[in-house]
């Protein structure tokens, strides 16, 4: 099969790792080869934050360019605008709709951009978009947002839904599975 | 066997592991970091973290003397900082293996430069291995033993962000239990003195024959034919970028050792394609050494000095394609990182402000207190500079300027190579001010204890360094403590050691926000009644503030109650909850 990328973007401390990493398990568990590229340090900050998930029968590289990306998981609309230019002509970008301040807006130094996933709609580019924090909160715990994220893109993969629900398990901590395996419902209910 | 999904660092202490390592010790950086944190997780490895790099190589270099397999990690610019023990190890060589891992970071996404490592392993006349992948993390971390005990000298174990910090899947094996090797006093070997160090470079000298005949031999470097039209050479990251966009439309001289490089078996090589190219990150090392035996290649011509390589870089410098993908017509606003809502940074940095201070910073979390709007440092060099630069600052422009003027360190930095600095103030009669932003914690590279905060790497209570105590020792006099949240009070107790006309060390002292055991007060909120709109409070930098209908409004998810807003809010539209 051929590579297939996803991009994976958000703001530092969303939680855009685990998500990543789970991903990655089920895809290697569907027999693929895999790679997962993270970042760790200094970008982790409260800044803008990015990791490739990239599957297929060999993977070389584990970055993703601008335009490869089959899919684009954003868990902050301005992210979303920031990263578009990385999707494939023809992939589909899954955004959440939160909006989160980043510093030069906070300092009054520019406005946050409105209807920005409208904006990406009208070059007519694929948008799911959902309110991922709202429904976190919804499934009982504020940081499951990357997996209501994951379930909305689970939704559109050829993966059986059970393998998801297996990932989660094997990677988060038992105090919160439940609302974990009920945020990826909503997500992909969604 | 089934395979496991790791990251490259994940599998050099796997690696590690199944070699029969006993000894790791390292000192934090992005991205080499969770080599040493994952190998703590294996009981049969001994691991710690160090003071600093040169530390944690010596230490690793004495185990290995004493007939353990032993390992130390540092990030690029920690090898500047172990490079005095490391050109040295290389004349007395190992006894049981000593490899030394150093991640490279170009791009720079956690680093103050972009040095290419190979120059070190070059320069220290050391064999070097590049891994490509996750798999050949843990592949290459064994190997480099048997090259360390075959060879009687240190490896290197080159690795870079996008290697260290991608998950990709490993098969595991056993662990290879190894008893500890003899130790003998062998004063010619293990004693580097002009005498004896004459006769080692000289073994150097011929090792490095040795290792050469192996770089063309051992079959660590292959050759991979597909088009021959189109040859590339490349190792390590660059390699797996070259073979995402080229495929088989190119043959491959794929480099597993970066030092020693092979002569014939490139020349061989060379000699079979039409077209010959090197695709290295940084210097331009494979390109030189190929110019320098007569060996016809492109390289630097089609790529740069600088940043990071991908599929999309290589595809636009050798075939001339770029891709195509939809853009916004106009610029999206940027997201700097930033210092966490309650960070204990932010006061300090703003009891700073408006003393009209030369700051001078160092590195860590603090670093961030360069950007806007707390833009409070002038100078950031390296690990423990901001003492030591201040120095000499002060001592160039006299008294009157030490009263102006300020150094920043966090507490595992100062542990780092702060303390030196301090002496060098004490010693030679300074007047500075040295403030210790004392967080009890190695922030930035993710939560690692230190020497200072009382916690080994496995969290068991121990020595902790006193940091007042020691400056006492050192010859300070005028030492305080101060909570950073009380900024009226650090403002005040800055402003004093200031003035007075001998060195001070100030430690800001509060644990970071993100500790789990710290405990925080409930979130503020602003009555929008008082607030006048005025922006004070979104001068202090903090993520949990906003401004909603021209109205300051804070996030109560993000918010920490730290009150530093609260006291940059002037009409007092800050307050607690309820």
């Amino acid at each position: 099969m051929a590579v297939k990328n996803i991009l994976i973007v958000g703001v530092g401390g969303q939680g855009t790792l685990l998500a990543s990493k789970i991903m990655g398990r089920v895809y290697l568990e569907q027999g693929f080869d895999v790679k997962v590229s993270e970042v760790h340090g200094m970008s982790q900050r409260g800044g803008s934050v990015v990791t490739y998930v990239r599957y297929g029968d060999k993977v070389w590289s584990p970055v993703i360019d601008k335009g490869e990306a089959d899919i684009i998981i954003s868990f902050e609309q301005l992210e979303s605008a920031r990263w578009l230019s990385y999707l494939k002509p023809g992939g589909v970008l899954i955004s959440s709709t939160q909006k989160l301040d980043p510093a030069p807006v906070i300092m009054g130094q520019a406005e946050y951009p409105k209807d920005i996933l409208d904006e990406i709609l009208s070059l007519g580019i694929k948008v799911v978009s959902l309110p991922a924090d709202e429904l976190a909160e919804k499934a009982g715990s504020t940081r499951s947002a990357n997996i209501v994220l994951l379930g909305a893109s689970a939704k559109s993969q050829d993966i059986p839904k059970e393998v998801w629900l297996e990932a989660i398990k094997a990677s988060v901590p038992p105090k919160t599975l439940e609302a974990n395996l009920r945020a990826f419902e909503l997500g992909f209910g969604a | 066997m089934a395979k496991t999904l790791l990251l490259g660092n994940e599998a050099v202490a796997r690696g590690l592991y199944e070699a029969g390592v006993r000894f790791v010790s390292a000192y934090p950086g992005t991205p080499s970091t969770e080599i040493t944190e994952t190998a703590v997780k294996f009981d049969e490895i001994y691991c710690e973290w160090a003071p600093n790099e040169k530390v944690a190589f010596e230490a690793a270099f004495g185990a290995s003397l004493a007939g353990a397999r032993s390992f130390c990690a540092m990030k690029h610019v920690g090898l500047n900082v172990a490079s005095d023990p490391l050109y040295t190890a290389s004349y007395i060589g190992s006894n049981a293996g000593l490899v030394c891992a150093v991640a490279d970071d170009p791009g720079m996404h956690s680093s103050q430069n972009e040095q290419d490592s190979r120059r070190h392993a070059m320069a220290s006349k050391v064999p070097m291995l590049e891994p490509c992948d996750s798999t050949e993390c843990r592949d290459y971390a064994a190997l480099a033993y048997e090259i360390s005990e075959m060879f009687d000298t240190p490896v290197l174990l080159r690795l870079s962000t996008r290697i260290s910090h991608s998950r990709s899947p490993v098969e595991l094996h056993e662990r290879k239990e190894l008893a500890l090797k003899d130790y003998e006093k062998n004063v010619t070997k293990n004693v580097m003195m002009p005498a004896m160090a004459r006769i080692a470079h000289k073994k150097v000298e011929e090792r490095l024959i040795k290792l050469k005949e192996y770089a063309e031999t051992s079959g660590i470097n292959r050759v991979e034919w597909g088009d021959r039209k189109l040859g590339i050479i490349a190792a390590g990251s660059s390699y797996a970028y070259a073979k995402e966009a080229l495929g088989e439309n190119a043959s491959y001289l794929k480099l597993g050792m970066v030092n020693p490089l092979p002569v014939e078996l490139i020349k061989d090589f060379a000699s079979k394609v039409e077209r010959l190219i090197v695709v290295e990150e940084l210097d331009d090392i494979i390109e030189s050494h190929c110019l320098k035996h007569g060996i016809k290649v492109e390289g630097k011509s089609l790529f740069p000095f600088e940043g990071e390589f991908s599929q999309s870089v290589i595809k636009k410098a050798v075939l001339g394609i770029s891709p195509s993908y939809n853009e916004l017509p106009h610029p999206v606003v940027g997201r700097p990182p930033m210092l966490c809502s309650g960070c204990p940074h932010r006061g300090l940095f703003y009891a700073l402000r408006g003393l009209n201070l030369y700051v001078s910073g160092d590195i860590g979390c603090y670093s961030l207190g360069a950007q806007a709007p707390l833009s409070m440092l002038d100078s950031v060099l390296c690990m423990g500079a901001s003492i030591s630069g201040l120095h000499g600052f002060n001592t160039v422009r006299g008294s009157e300027q030490a009263k102006k003027s300020v150094a920043v360190i966090g507490d595992s930095t100062f542990i780092h190579s702060g303390i030196t600095g301090l002496i060098d103030i004490s010693y030679n009669q300074g007047l500075s001010t040295v403030i210790v932003l004392d967080n009890s914690i190695t922030g930035m590279t993710g939560h690692q204890n230190n020497p200072a905060n009382g916690l080994t790497i496995k969290g068991d209570p121990t020595a902790a360094v006193d940091l007042e105590a020691l400056a006492k020792a050192i010859g300070f006099r005028r030492i305080r403590v101060v909570d950073p949240y009380d900024v009226a009070e650090t403002k005040k107790t800055v402003m004093e050691e200031l003035e007075a006309p001998e060195p001070s060390l100030i430690i800001a002292r509060r644990p970071c926000a993100l500790l789990k055991n710290v405990k925080h007060s409930a979130p503020l909120k602003v009555d929008r009644d008082k607030c006048v709109g005025c922006r004070q409070c979104l001068n202090v930098g903090c993520p949990a503030l906003s401004r909603k209908d021209k109205k300051a409004l804070i996030d109560p998810n993000q918010c920490l109650g730290c009150g530093i807003c609260a006291y940059a809010c002037k009409p007092g539209a800050i307050v607690k909850e309820g």
